[in-house]
């Protein structure tokens, strides 16, 4: 199992090889088309993660020490964004999720989908990804 | 007509790259672009003028005050109001809303109504709703029709002997429809309401003569026409701003003040209170000046024009629906294409440099009522160009084929 920056660092070097805005989005909307199918009884208002204009899903569970996350989004882009979210955090201990730094967003050049606007959720996905481990590190 | 592209050269952020491209602004109707001759009126009130108003008896109180004055006689000539004591600057227009609403307070009892529509900014829905609350009244809704226009027969029949007010947007923000706003307040009228005209995107794009249509109310902010953002006017007729109470007390609202008792100042001071945005309202009228040097008339067939060119090209695109197509609109076009999401219709156009609004637009019952989850914005200005046009369909039919 890597670590959670050594996943990053795999992610940054994938997105190296593309030419251009266009295949990173390209590669971001296969992603997404790609998650897993999100169960419809996770599709629940208190999964839903606040600040997004797109409505996105987070749900969690906690397994012999490690935070799985599943979520989903109605929008395609973010779902792909969320498919490398949980490449990154998912299957991972809550101290490691807390502790990470999370740099590859900027570095693959996705800095528009970070600002801090209303429409933009990525913050907001990142936080409540370190709020699920949280819970999980106090529940223990 | 006008010269589009010499009109571009009084606006320095049009020659912008966005994303390594020339920036398309497509989002006039969230804010427009502010032009030289107000970005230099602006700059040269903090070089040369500035000082607090109404006050100082130094000559350069008094120039400021002038100045600021000076606006106000031309917001009160552009729309046509009666007096200059009319006109009430604000921050904008939910700051206009505000004032009347809390105004209202003391004249409305649990057995009035007050009367909104389906299509209005939340910003024209949720003022009255506090309002409601506070004071028992209840809150109508005039329904849409299917093609996004008011149902004026609805209308007809929720304009009961209780209702007090109407609350109406000269033009959708979102569909960018033009609503009836003569017939709307003749209608309230008859029935002895007052009526509220929301003009942030109405007042804009064409010429409006507030004694003509005699409105009650009529509130717009400078940032959509050219002007700096945090100045707007509230227009209200002398006689119900006087019988209003103040919203805000503090200096420059009062006349006296004293521990026994305080008189407020007369119109328009009453709802001045405090310092105000004087770089602002000077800009203000600095942007109703140059859209008059343009023209209005100008202003008004060019984006039509703008309109239907843009229409008739984004309705080529496969799967494209657009909401609110009717004839009586302004330069906006609020679009979905099959079932993309269009925040991703808008992030990929964001990468071509074209600036467009996505989401709901502060007008969540017009979704539900469209059952969406919203829509693409593009709203157009007279200093937008037919081949940025061709670009930005250009980029949608790239966008709708990268989703699949």
């Amino acid at each position: 199992m890597h670590s959670i920056q050594q996943i990053q660092d795999q992610i940054i070097d994938e997105f190296n090889f593309f030419k251009d805005w266009s295949e990173k989005y390209q590669y971001l909307i296969d992603l997404g088309k790609n998650l897993p199918e999100f169960k419809d009884s996770n599709r629940i208002d208190s999964n839903l993660i606040k600040g997004c204009q797109s409505k996105v899903w987070l749900n969690s569970s906690f397994d012999n020490n490690l935070v799985i996350f599943e979520a989903d989004s109605d929008a395609i882009i973010s779902k792909g964004i969320i498919s490398l979210l949980i490449r990154v955090f998912s299957g991972h201990t809550p101290e490691e999720i807390i502790s990470a730094n999370v740099d590859f967003i900027e570095k693959i050049g996705l800095n528009s989908h970070l600002s801090q606007t209303r429409a933009n959720g990525l913050l907001s996905m990142v936080k409540q990804i370190k709020i699920y481990a949280l819970a999980y590190q106090a529940k223990k | 007509m006008l010269d589009v592209y010499k009109i571009r050269e009084d606006f320095p952020i049009l020659g912008k790259k966005v994303n390594n491209t020339d920036l398309i602004y497509f989002d006039n109707a969230a804010t427009s672009q502010t032009p030289n001759q107000v970005i230099n009126v602006i700059s040269n009130y903090y070089r040369e003028n500035n000082s607090n108003i109404h006050r100082g008896l130094h000559s350069l109180s008094a120039d400021a005050t002038n100045k600021y004055e000076n606006s106000r006689s031309i917001i009160k000539n552009h729309f046509g109001a009666a007096h200059e004591q009319e006109i009430i600057f604000t921050s904008g227009t939910t700051h206009g809303i505000n004032i009347i609403s809390s105004g209202l307070e003391k004249f409305i009892s649990s057995k009035d109504e007050l009367i909104v529509s389906e299509m209005e900014h939340h910003s024209n829905i949720v003022p009255w709703q506090m309002l409601c609350e506070k004071t028992g009244s209840k809150l109508k809704v005039i329904p849409i029709n299917d093609d996004g226009t008011l149902n004026m027969e609805e209308y007809r029949l929720l304009l009961t002997p209780k209702v007090k007010f109407v609350f109406i947007n000269h033009v959708s923000n979102t569909l960018g429809i033009v609503n009836p706003i003569n017939e709307i307040i003749d209608l309230a009228h008859k029935n002895n309401s007052k009526v509220l005209i929301d003009g942030a995107q109405g007042a804009a794009h064409f010429k409006i003569n507030l004694q003509e249509l005699d409105v009650d109310y009529y509130v717009a902010s400078a940032h959509k026409l050219c002007g700096p953002t945090g100045v707007g006017f509230l227009y209200g007729k002398s006689e119900l701003l006087d019988s209003l109470p103040p919203y805000q007390g503090g200096g420059e609202m009062i006349s006296t003040v004293s521990f026994k008792k305080t008189e407020y100042a007369d119109l328009p001071h009453k709802f001045e209170a405090g310092t105000p945005n004087i770089a602002g309202v000077i800009g203000f009228g600095a942007a109703i000046d140059y859209m008059n040097s343009i023209g209005f008339d100008n202003i008004e067939a060019y984006e039509k024009q703008l309109l239907d060119y843009a229409t008739e090209n984004l309705k080529k695109i496969d799967n494209i629906k657009i909401y609110g197509d009717v004839d009586h609109k302004i330069s906006v076009i609020s679009f979905n294409i099959g079932n993309h999401h269009p925040s991703d219709i808008g992030s990929i156009l964001d990468q071509y440099g074209i600036a467009v609004r996505t989401g709901q637009h502060c007008t969540q019952p017009i979704m539900d009522h469209f059952n969406i989850p919203g829509t693409v914005r593009a709203s157009f200005s007279f200093y937008n160009t037919k081949s940025e046009i061709d670009l930005f369909i250009d980029a949608v039919k790239k966008a709708s084929k990268m989703l699949g």
